[in-house]
């Protein structure tokens, strides 16, 4: 028996997969929803609703690029009418400054702008579209509301030389947080792995160079960085424990406990528009197959650390071993971890072999219990 | 980082207190903080109008029963956790 679930906490809410841009490790799955498929603003209405009822406290929007839905200003609306706290996690591409007022005047509360680099160059090569000058617009624009602001490097082999660049943006951007999230591999990252990953020695140096950021932005900027988990000795929480926290629903309705659980086969995802949203909380096949800690298996089973981690990541798990149930093969104690060695020796052909495995998965935060954090750290 | 007595902490840009299923949480970006008691007593003071040494003043009447000095670190504590967190802006005592 699954233990019993708390409520769910976060919904995120893709709105679509379109996007302008055409990132080189996106996120979105290999076979894409089209416009014609996609939730009408009364169901995503009614979902916001149940959502709310269910416990849930935040809203992220996201995509594809959220923007590119024609009632996204709607949508904000019904979000914080049925009392969510709403993000937006944007390219900021499709917005000029009028959009960006009647966003703000929705009530969105969380302004999130991812960015592929820090020089124009990178940017837009990373992107396939020129968009970096735009991004840089759109955050002085920002400067005149008092909305929360995120600023989201994507970091990976092509771009973590620019930290020094991307930290100069942080700080005249007056962004209450800044993540550098190393490119996580799954869907389209997975396939271009090899020439994502960085290598140790870039690491070391973002790592220390961060440790040091940190404290020239205290009380100003918060600094997350979430190291490329291959790199890591444990895994990440992912999602917060499979079922535990989050929710996400895909453009045309599927409910997900995890964005990359397609990869995992012979799961069944229900439909928000067959099934009320705690519904599919409680009794989603998908979301009871790996709660709780009954579906272990060894090492996890019985180590110390399976409640902080959860076994890891169980999509990780899939892609990498082949069985979905396994210890997450980037943890040190998986005996799967050999792969993932293989895949650093390989990228770090020049350094020293059987290095230990690199330090923390990201800068730590206060001691504070949260309620509710998605981003692994 | 020690924090002036007399500057008027107010939630932060993208900071809101929120409740749901009758618990006052602080709502932030990509995460959420349970607010109870003290807690919720601190942060619903934190409206750019009362200084920290009007919020400590009156938490410890609130609180008359614990140690009056206990009261004031715990509080001092918690503020410089929350502006570590980036939950609250200090508006300088002077304005
Ligand atoms: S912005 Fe996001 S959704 Fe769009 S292409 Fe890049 S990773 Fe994919
Ligand atoms: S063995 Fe499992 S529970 Fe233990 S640290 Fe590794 S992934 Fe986490």
């Amino acid at each position: 028996m699954p233990t019993v679930q708390q409520n769910p906490l976060a919904l995120v809410a893709e709105l679509t997969h379109r996007c302008p841009l055409h990132c080189v490790y996106c996120s979105n799955p290999l076979e894409l929803q089209s416009r014609s498929n996609e939730l009408s603003t009364e169901v995503w209405s009614r979902v916001f609703k149940e959502a709310a009822e269910a416990g849930v406290l935040q809203a992220d929007f996201t995509g594809g690029e959220p923007l590119a839905r024609p009632d996204i200003v709607d949508l904000i609306r019904s979000a914080r009418a049925a009392g969510l706290y709403v993000s937006l996690i944007t390219s900021g591409l499709p917005l000029d400054e009028a959009k960006l007022e009647t966003l703000v005047h929705a009530g969105l509360d969380h302004f999130q702008l991812s960015f592929q680099g820090a020089r124009e160059e990178t940017a837009n090569d990373i992107s396939g579209t020129k968009s970096h000058q735009h991004k840089l617009r759109v955050l002085q624009w920002l400067k005149r509301y008092r909305i929360g602001l995120t600023l989201n490097f994507v970091i990976h082999r092509c771009n973590i030389d620019e930290l020094e660049e991307m930290l100069a943006i942080v700080k005249d951007s007056g962004a209450g947080c800044v993540e550098f999230a190393s490119v996580q591999y799954y869907g389209w990252a997975f396939a271009n792995r090899e020439k994502l990953l960085p290598t140790r020695q870039q690491l070391d140096y973002c790592v220390e160079r961060l440790k040091r950021a940190e404290e020239e932005q205290q009380g100003k900027t918060r600094i997350l960085f979430v190291v490329p988990d291959y790199y890591a000795k444990y895994p990440k929480p992912c999602v917060g424990g499979w079922g535990r926290k989050l929710m996400l629903i895909t453009p045309s309705g599927d409910a997900l406990p995890c964005h990359a659980a397609p990869v995992i086969p012979g799961l069944k995802f229900e439909n928000v528009k067959d099934r009320s949203l705690r519904e599919i909380w409680e009794h989603s096949e998908a979301f009871q197959k790996f709660r709780g800690e009954d579906w272990m298996q060894e090492p996890c089973k019985s180590c110390d650390r399976r409640a902080q981690d959860f076994g890891g990541c169980r999509c990780q798990a899939m892609l990498l071993t082949g069985n979905a149930a396994a210890t997450d093969p980037v943890c040190s104690l998986s005996p799967q971890r050999h792969k993932v060695d293989a895949i650093l020796a390989q990228i770090n052909e020049q350094g020293p072999a059987g290095a230990e495995p690199a330090s923390p998965i990201t800068v730590p935060v206060g001691k504070i219990e949260w309620l509710y954090r998605p981003n692994p750290s | 980082m020690s924090l002036d007595l007399d500057s008027k902490p107010r939630l932060a840009a993208g900071c809101r207190m929120g409740e749901n299923n009758n618990q006052r949480v602080l709502l932030m970006p990509e995460r959420a903080l349970r607010l109870n008691g003290p807690s919720l007593e601190i942060v619903s003071r934190c409206d750019g109008k009362h200084s920290v040494s009007q919020i400590i003043g009156e938490l410890q009447l609130l609180y008359s029963k614990a140690e009056p000095h206990k009261v004031e670190q715990d509080i001092l504590g918690y503020l410089a956790l929350l502006q570590k967190e980036r939950a609250l802006d200090f508006e300088s005592g002077a304005v």
